[in-house]
């Protein structure tokens, strides 16, 4: 392994302009003649617009227009990317999103009213002025309350009912029930949550009126994606005319790939009043209009036979979609949920029901794991439960299920086919980490201190480098889900990429670089990475769903490698030999088996300057594109071991330890891999002990600053213990699966399954996230004594 | 509009403000020093922490004229052209940051933590960061990053 090559731990390159205080956020990206919009929101989550006057409001100072909904009734909404298709073939209902609420709101920060001006101060000065009336209508917050009708968010669903979708055998989950020795059953909540990405939202439309091109800069993770969906469906721009430009974007974790409102707003007004035209969130309208994550209430239930083998899963999952469709909304409860229900078992027969549920609550879309948290939420929460049942220990209970190292490739009974994977691998690992055998002794320690000691196992799968596209295809997406990568080399031999993956924080100009620098022998002084540009980047997909190096990296290596090929070529006609007798290694092209030998830098020059060149056989130039289209998803897996210390007398819990070994695949670069693990671990602690988006029965948004909203603190948290094992992924060649998400998706089960052993003596066999220490004190206070009192 | 001096990062400077006018949009409007960042509206997230006479302070919740006649330093006042402060070098090494958006804040705070306490204990470090808060790292990085960097420093101090 070279110093800057794949498997090194590179100091990131991106670091520096970000240390300095010279990133380029979109914030901070001003235009000449930039004028600001200030958007005027729904107070209430559901009612009738019976009045709207403007007029002051357009006379106001500095004031340059002011839109409503009737002003872009008829342009279409914003698009969703993925049609569900429930039972009986029934297609989802897809009501209309518009861009500014027209004649009805319905969710607290529905925008209802677009105010250009020359300041942003006198924007809101002349929003205060607009005169909104609003015939409130009773909200629709309890999903429970939601199906069972009477009010509806929108006509098109009279019941609330956005789909009703299953996937498994029901009969063969029916059948093993029904010769079951024990059947566990656990009703849990995954709790709504905020993304709150550091940087909020931003977007800047400006149009040109001599190239009549649109360019929109916006914090967005898919730049491509973005300009597909604004301009094909809902402005009607073509692609040569309109460039979306995602510039240093302050995390995302999932809310940053939607297509919002607001982007559309700017690039359309920003012509209309022939100014550029700005728009920054404030923290509040981020917590109002970021669509939120997870929000499921699931019934589950685990059939076991007498030795503690899985024989059926069955969960009914309901899955609020908040007031509209987001972007890829309908995919997160379903494709990305109910297919990893299996986990790391063999459990033979699964059945998954998924109801979709409208409510007048901000729209819910992916947010870090999408799918896939909700997914080993419940199924390891039940694994533990099961396991405290039947008397068992949690780590031996999973051991014995686990699908085994010969059993792939494995298909689920929920559609997906599991490539590699060594379960007990990374299940022994973490066990040894976190000192498992000695937990008796630690509790008993913390006993003696008059501390409850818990310890939680969890062990996930997750799906990541979304997915073939025929595959998403069929099951509803709308866009295909390959990624895209161009190579160019400079006459000089330095080398450009140009990738479709876009990097709000994961350091894509450092392990992207590394790539390059493997395969061809390059210093990475000598590679620039670009990303966030459609106008320079050809095309892609974007990042989210831990895919960028498992399908950009991808794109990149075959790109790499048609370079290196033709490079080849050229290499062979400089050194006068068969093509077939040219190895390419350490940035040199050689003669197999002499010294003759051409340096990559040589090559490229000779590919831009091509006196001496077969130029009827060989283009000059050297720049390459490739489009790779994922053959399956990847599946990371991993084990988290979580201990808590709980002070019963305030129920305070204190995580002790956290142990998480991951099995990602092969490794670029083992620093940012551990950097992405910590991160999500805390996402995913704050999901299980603090973070909680709350409505009241009125659709008010309880939560909706972090003065109300907890966010992890640095105090809140622990230092973690971090390992992987790995089995490479078998369908990339990188061997790589992808490490985002895995930090969110397994610690909410870890840490609960840790209170929750923690509480054990008290008879508490579940609590809902977040674990607050009034929850964990009241839990305790509620038990009578303990049940297990000495 | 009322005029206000001080001195940005060592150069004098002499401004008309608006008096509801922030610190922090002072700097980055005016001054077009867009290194301290806005990350929330409640003076919780710390994304704008820059320092005034030498402490730190969030630059949302102090008006510009409060700040006539001080000593302001941002992230852009660190260090010099190229160079990294201990502290910023120290984030680098540890991967102390991800996407960097609260990260100006997150050094100013650090910078002004070591001023006054050298060599912090975890849970000194951790306690002094409850005013900054990162989505990305989870912490456990930002920790040792000053861990590193108050090391680095107070050898350096020694060997002076």
């Amino acid at each position: 392994m070279s110093e800057s090559g794949i498997g090194a731990a590179v100091k990131r390159r991106e670091d520096f302009r970000f240390l300095k205080g010279i990133g380029t956020y979109t914030d901070d990206i001003n235009q000449p003649g930039q004028a600001y919009v200030y958007f005027l929101r729904s107070p209430l989550a559901h009612g009738t617009l019976s009045a709207l006057d403007t007029a002051a409001a357009k006379a106001s100072p500095g004031v340059l227009a002011v839109y409503t909904g009737d002003d872009m009734a008829e342009m279409a909404g914003l698009p969703c990317g993925w049609l569900v298709t429930g039972k009986d073939e029934k297609p989802m209902v897809e009501p209309k999103h518009p861009i500014l609420a027209h004649k009805k709101v319905r969710h607290v920060g529905d925008p209802v009213v677009a105010v250009i001006a020359e300041t942003l101060e006198q924007a809101k000065d002349a929003a205060e002025k607009i005169d909104l009336a609003i015939d409130e209508l009773p909200a629709v917050v309890d999903m429970r309350k939601a199906l069972a009708g009477g009010v509806s968010v929108h006509d098109e669903a009279p019941d609330n009912m956005c789909f009703d979708w299953e996937l498994g055998d029901k009969a063969a989950v029916d059948a093993a029930f029904a010769s079951a020795h024990h059947v566990t059953k656990l009703d849990l909540v995954n709790n709504r949550l905020i993304p709150n990405a550091m940087e909020p939202r931003a977007a800047i439309g400006a149009y040109d009126l001599a190239t009549e091109e649109h360019t929109l800069y916006t914090t967005s993770q898919n730049p491509h994606v973005i300009r597909l969906l604004m301009g094909a469906f809902v402005l009607g721009i073509p692609e040569h005319k309109l460039r979306v430009v995602a510039p240093d974007v302050g995390g995302g974790f999932g809310s940053k790939i939607y297509h919002y409102a607001e982007e559309a707003f700017v690039t359309w007004a920003s012509k209309q009043v022939g100014r550029p035209v700005k728009w920054v969130a404030e923290r509040t309208e981020s917590f109002t209009t970021d669509a939120h994550g997870r929000d499921h209430i699931s019934h589950v239930e685990m059939a076991f036979d007498a030795n503690g083998k899985a024989l059926a899963l069955k969960v009914d999952t309901m899955a609020n979609m908040g007031a509209y469709l987001s972007t890829f909304a309908p995919c997160i409860p379903t494709w990305l949920h109910g297919t990893l229900l299996a986990g790391q078992y063999a459990t033979p027969a699964i059945h998954c029901n998924v109801k979709a549920v409208f409510t007048t609550t901000t729209p819910v879309d992916a947010y870090r794991g999408a799918g896939r948290p909700e997914a080993t939420f419940l199924l390891e929460r039940i694994m533990s439960k099961a396991a405290a049942e039947m008397g068992m220990d949690q780590a031996e209970l999973r051991r014995q299920n686990f699908i085994q190292p010969d059993q792939f490739p494995y298909q689920t009974p929920v559609a997906v086919v599991y490539d590699t994977g060594d379960y007990e691998a990374s299940l022994n690992k973490a066990l040894e980490l976190a000192s498992y055998a000695g937990f008796a002794d630690r509790k008993a320690a913390a006993k003696s201190r008059g501390k409850l000691r818990g310890i939680g196992v969890a062990s996930y799968i997750e799906a990541c480098g979304i997915a073939p596209s025929s595959l998403v295809g069929s099951l509803g997406a709308r866009a295909g889900l390959y990624e895209a990568a161009t190579v160019r080399v400079n006459p000089t031999g330095s080398v450009s990429v140009y990738t479709g993956s876009h990097s709000h924080g994961q350091g894509h100009d450092t392990t992207f670089a590394q790539v390059v620098a493997d395969k061809l022998g390059l210093p990475l002084e000598q590679i620039d990475i670009v990303h966030g540009d459609t106008a320079k980047v050809p095309f892609g997909m974007g990042t989210y769903g831990s895919r960028s190096l498992a399908v950009g990296g991808t794109a990149l290596v075959n790109a790499l490698n048609k370079v290196i090929d033709k490079g080849r070529r050229i290499a062979a006609h400089l050194l006068e030999a068969a093509e077939g007798d040219i190895e390419f290694a350490d940035g040199t092209y050689t003669v197999k088996g002499t010294d003759k030998q051409k340096t990559f830098g040589e090559v490229a020059l000779t590919a831009y300057v091509p006196h001496q060149y077969p130029i009827e056989e060989i283009e000059p130039g050297l720049e390459e594109t490739a489009f790779y289209d994922p053959k399956n998803f990847t599946y990371p897996a991993g084990t988290y071991i979580c201990e808590v210390e709980i002070d019963p007398t305030t129920g305070q819990t204190e995580i002790v330890q956290f142990v998480a070994a991951d099995d990602f695949g092969n490794i670029v670069n083992p620093m940012i891999v551990e950097g992405q693990v910590h991160g999500g671990l805390v996402q995913g602690i704050g999901q299980a002990m603090l973070e909680h988006a709350v409505y009241d029965d009125g659709g008010q948004l309880l939560t909706g600053s972090y003065m109300d909203y907890c966010m992890p603190r640095a105090d809140d948290v622990p230092s973690f213990q971090v390992a992987t094992t790995c089995t490479p992924c078998t369908h990339n060649p990188l061997g790589v699966k992808g490490c985002g998400e895995a930090g969110a998706i397994g610690a909410p089960p870890a840490v609960i399954n840790a209170v929750c052993d923690a509480l054990a003596e008290y008879g508490v066999d579940h609590m809902d996230m977040p674990a607050t220490p009034e929850k964990v004190w009241r839990a305790i206070n509620n038990a009578a004594t303990p049940m297990a009192a000495e | 509009m009322p005029d206000i001096s001080l001195e940005v990062n060592g150069k004098q400077v002499t401004e008309a403000v608006a008096p509801n006018t922030l610190l922090v949009d002072f700097l980055r409007a005016q001054l077009g020093l867009t290194g301290t960042h806005v990350g929330c509206d409640t003076s919780q997230c710390g994304a704008c922490v820059v320092h005034m006479n030498g402490k730190s302070v969030k630059a949302c919740t102090v008006f510009a004229m409060q700040a006539d006649g001080t000593e302001v330093q941002t992230i852009e006042g660190l260090a010099p052209g190229a160079e990294l402060h201990p502290v910023q070098a120290a984030f680098k090494e540890a991967h102390g940051l991800q996407c960097g958006f609260c990260t100006p804040g997150m050094v100013m705070s650090a910078v002004d933590l070591l001023k006054t306490n050298p060599n912090p204990t975890e849970a000194e470090i951790r306690s002094w960061l409850k005013g900054n808060i990162c989505r990305c790292t989870g912490y456990h990085n930002i920790v040792k990053a000053i861990q590193i960097a108050a090391n680095n420093m107070s050898q350096k101090a020694a060997a002076e």
